[in-house]
């Protein structure tokens, strides 16, 4: 057993069994290492956004840090008083509207803030309206309007059996299905996933029978996803054992 | 035998915490070495990896953070090695604050020399830091690889690259100097100019993102690494051809280390995962016995 | 237009970075508050604002400036041995409470709620080598085991289901865009 050296890696177990207590019950230990995780977390991302987004792309860009003489590269504000346009002049008002935005602090002034919040909502709208419309709708119903039958897929499984069985192996029941039913699957059980979520008509007579049949394509798609789940959570916990075992305690590699 | 299953009902957690730890403890310490079968959907990654030609440049985006670090720093690990043992330079970049540091300790990892340096062009290089060693492979920073940090702004960024890369990232993040002075990034102006996208992703803005605007609007191949959380969700696009391929959580990380012939955390995690797995079906097994077998007195008592 | 469009992705960009220091400042603000009040657990609230304080003053003056982010400063090594863990942490402790969760709560009450309980089983069992182990020892060839059926369920099942689902959101999210483009929705703004 080799404990590690590095007063970091002490620091780190701390913290990790400072949070883990709390499997046992709530306590000041736990509460205190969430504390420190809740401002640490903020000062990190206080400090990334400075120096990799509000310094090389305001300050920089506008020229306020070569003002200083804390940069060496020229800014829009140098070149639009040279008699060069620069469109990163524009950020002059992204500045105003960045300290329009911390107004919110203020009680009395947070209104202000709306103007900021309503650039971001607006752009955001504007975007997620083409782009959620073209990849996840138009792409995924163009993957929907499919022939029944793969025919390209059931013709190739001859080619496919016979390599497979020059290795003394069968075709896969997972590439006999996608030939044979992987595209009456898709097609049904997408419609009938859709239907199930049309809630303007009451589910009844085909209508009905089309939702009951697609709410068990949902409940194959959830139990898919807890069943992935699981896999992920277990996955984090396996990381952590092997911080404590191996990195901190040095009793495995 | 009612009272049995009524007790196991309202069983302490804690019983069932001290269970859990046991099972994926003990697993880490025998070391159980297993075969690992490789899926299309990680096998299609690798091989659009194989079909890029030597000098070849890649963005890897690595949109995570530490509480996803055991399922995607094997992805970054392996993708990495496979990079630098394939000849392709690859540029860094986060959508997540985390990523970019993430990146960072991922390199370290794999660097087989950590410390020693070389004067080169009057340049001080450290192995370890600017110079990258695998196997007989070094490489460089500014030259083969480069870090370029994180940028806020979520979808808008990957746009923002589209037309203009150096506006979107407009420094490195190791001296924090313009992009241009680094000979990688010659002639990488604009987001379709890279030969492949290799994303690793726990979350928004992650995969998603990546296909609706570097897939659909600027044509560039994405293959992509994700948390078993989101994998599920991202199928459809490994269906409709968006997505080149999709390592999915541990295991997907653990195939591709396969592939790539690494033997790293993800392939060395799959005999506890597998425990996991057994026990929570245990679980849900058990509790759904003990549930059935006391329904029936629960339904007499009138409940 | 194209670079109106730009010059808009990066005020975007830069609007977004303040609006994140206004929450990491207002965290800050009602953490101050807590302690002047000495309201509940006013204690640890000076743990959240030390802890701020030191990793934004080692960040700020401590870490090379730009090159903060560097190997080696004193803002990874922060990075590395307490912001790491405690996030790593916090993530893992997860695998106990779905564990504990499941048992208490995942009933086969209904067909519908046993569907869905076999396809997680058969996911479960068949993304590890116990699954092909176990049909294995069934006598079950290559290529016919229970990963195939695991292959199965995400290839076609599963992308069926979260087709269904990625196009009913795709819908909302473009009915959502239109009536706050229109101003017919106005709830960001608060109290409207």
């Amino acid at each position: 057993m080799e404990l590690s050296g590095e007063i970091g890696f002490w620091i780190a177990a701390f913290f990790t069994i400072g949070i883990a207590s709390f499997l046992y019950k709530d306590n000041p230990f736990y509460k205190f290492c969430e504390a420190v995780f809740v401002g640490i977390s903020a000062g990190y991302w206080f400090v990334s956004l400075y120096f990799q987004n509000m310094l090389p792309k305001l300050f920089d860009g506008l020229g306020i840090t070569y003002m200083f003489g804390l940069w060496d590269e020229k800014g829009a504000i140098q070149d639009v008083l040279a008699g060069q346009w620069n469109i990163n002049i524009l950020h002059i008002l992204a500045l105003v509207l960045g300290i329009m935005m911390l107004m919110r602090l203020i009680p009395s002034i947070g209104w202000i803030s709306r103007w900021p919040l309503s650039v971001i909502v607006g752009s955001t709208a504007g975007l997620w309206m083409v782009t959620y419309f073209q990849s996840n709708f138009l792409s995924q119903l163009r993957q929907t309007v499919i022939p029944l039958f793969d025919m390209n897929k059931i013709h190739g499984l001859a080619e496919v059996g016979t390599n497979l069985a020059a290795q003394g192996k069968l075709i896969p029941f997972d590439i006999y299905f996608g030939a044979y039913l992987g595209n009456i699957v898709l097609i049904v059980g997408t419609l009938t996933g859709l239907i199930y979520f049309y809630f303007s008509k009451e589910h009844k007579g085909a209508l009905g029978g089309a939702a009951k049949v697609g709410i068990y394509f949902l409940m194959i798609t959830f139990g898919a996803s807890f069943g992935y789940t699981v896999m992920s959570r277990m996955s984090l916990l396996i990381g952590r054992l092997y911080f404590l075992f191996g990195d901190w305690l040095g009793l495995v590699r | 035998m009612q009272r049995f299953f009524e007790r196991l009902l309202t069983m302490d957690r804690r019983i069932i915490f001290v269970v859990i730890f046991l099972a994926l403890s003990v697993p880490i310490f025998l070391q159980i070495k297993i075969d690992i079968q490789v899926t299309s959907e990680v096998q299609i990654l690798y091989d659009a990896l194989n079909e890029l030609s030597r000098g070849s440049r890649i963005l890897v985006s690595c949109d995570y953070d530490p509480g996803s670090e055991p399922e995607l720093q094997p992805m970054a690990e392996s993708g990495f090695r496979y990079f630098i043992e394939n000849d392709l330079k690859f540029i860094i970049i986060g959508l997540w604050p985390q990523g970019p540091l993430q990146a960072n300790k991922a390199l370290e990892m794999i660097s087989e020399v950590n410390e020693g340096f070389v004067v080169e062009d009057g340049d001080t290089l450290y192995f370890g830091h600017d110079l990258i060693v695998v196997g007989p492979d070094t490489i460089r920073y500014g030259i083969d690889f480069i870090n370029l940090g994180y940028q806020v702004g979520q979808e808008l960024v990957i746009q923002r690259m589209g037309s203009s890369f150096g506006a979107a990232f407009p420094n490195d993040s190791w001296y924090g100097r313009p992009i241009g002075e680094f000979s990688i990034m010659d002639g990488l102006n604009k987001l379709s100019d890279f030969d492949f996208i290799y994303n690793l992703s726990a979350g928004y803005p992650g995969t998603y993102e990546w296909v609706q605007f570097a897939v659909d609007r600027f044509h560039v191949p994405v293959g992509a690494g994700n948390t078993a959380v989101q994998a599920p969700l991202v199928y459809p696009y490994l269906d409709t051809g968006q997505l080149s391929g999709l390592l999915g959580g541990m295991k997907g990380g653990a195939e591709f280390e396969k592939l790539v012939g690494y033997k790293g955390r993800a392939t060395l995690s799959m005999v506890s995962q597998t425990a996991a797995h057994i026990f929570v079906i245990l679980f849900i097994v058990i509790g759904n016995i003990a549930y059935f077998a006391t329904r029936g007195k629960q339904s007499k008592r009138g409940l | 237009m194209g670079d109106l469009a730009d010059t808009f992705s990066d005020w975007y960009s830069i609007i977004s970075a303040f609006a994140i220091w206004l929450g990491a400042l207002n965290l800050m603000k009602i953490s101050i508050e807590k302690v002047s009040k000495k309201q509940k657990d006013w204690f640890f609230a000076i743990a959240t604002i030390v802890s701020f304080l030191l990793i934004v003053i080692v960040g700020f003056f401590f870490s090379g400036g730009r090159q903060f982010l560097d190997l080696g400063t004193r803002f990874d090594w922060l990075y590395r041995y307490i912001y790491s863990p405690l996030s790593a942490t916090m993530f893992a402790l997860l695998a106990f409470f779905v564990a504990s969760a499941s048992y208490r709560a995942f009933r086969a009450r209904n067909a519908q709620a046993t569907v869905l309980l076999l396809a997680a089983f058969i996911v479960m069992v068949g993304r590890t080598p116990f699954g092909d182990w176990m049909s294995s020892m069934l006598f079950l060839p290559e290529g016919w085991r229970i990963s195939n059926l695991t292959n199965v369920i995400m290839n076609y099942l599963n992308v069926a289901g979260q087709r269904a689902i990625m196009i009913g959101i795709a819908l909302g999210i473009v009915s959502t865009s239109l009536r706050i483009i229109l101003g017919i929705e106005r709830s960001y703004l608060g109290g409207e």
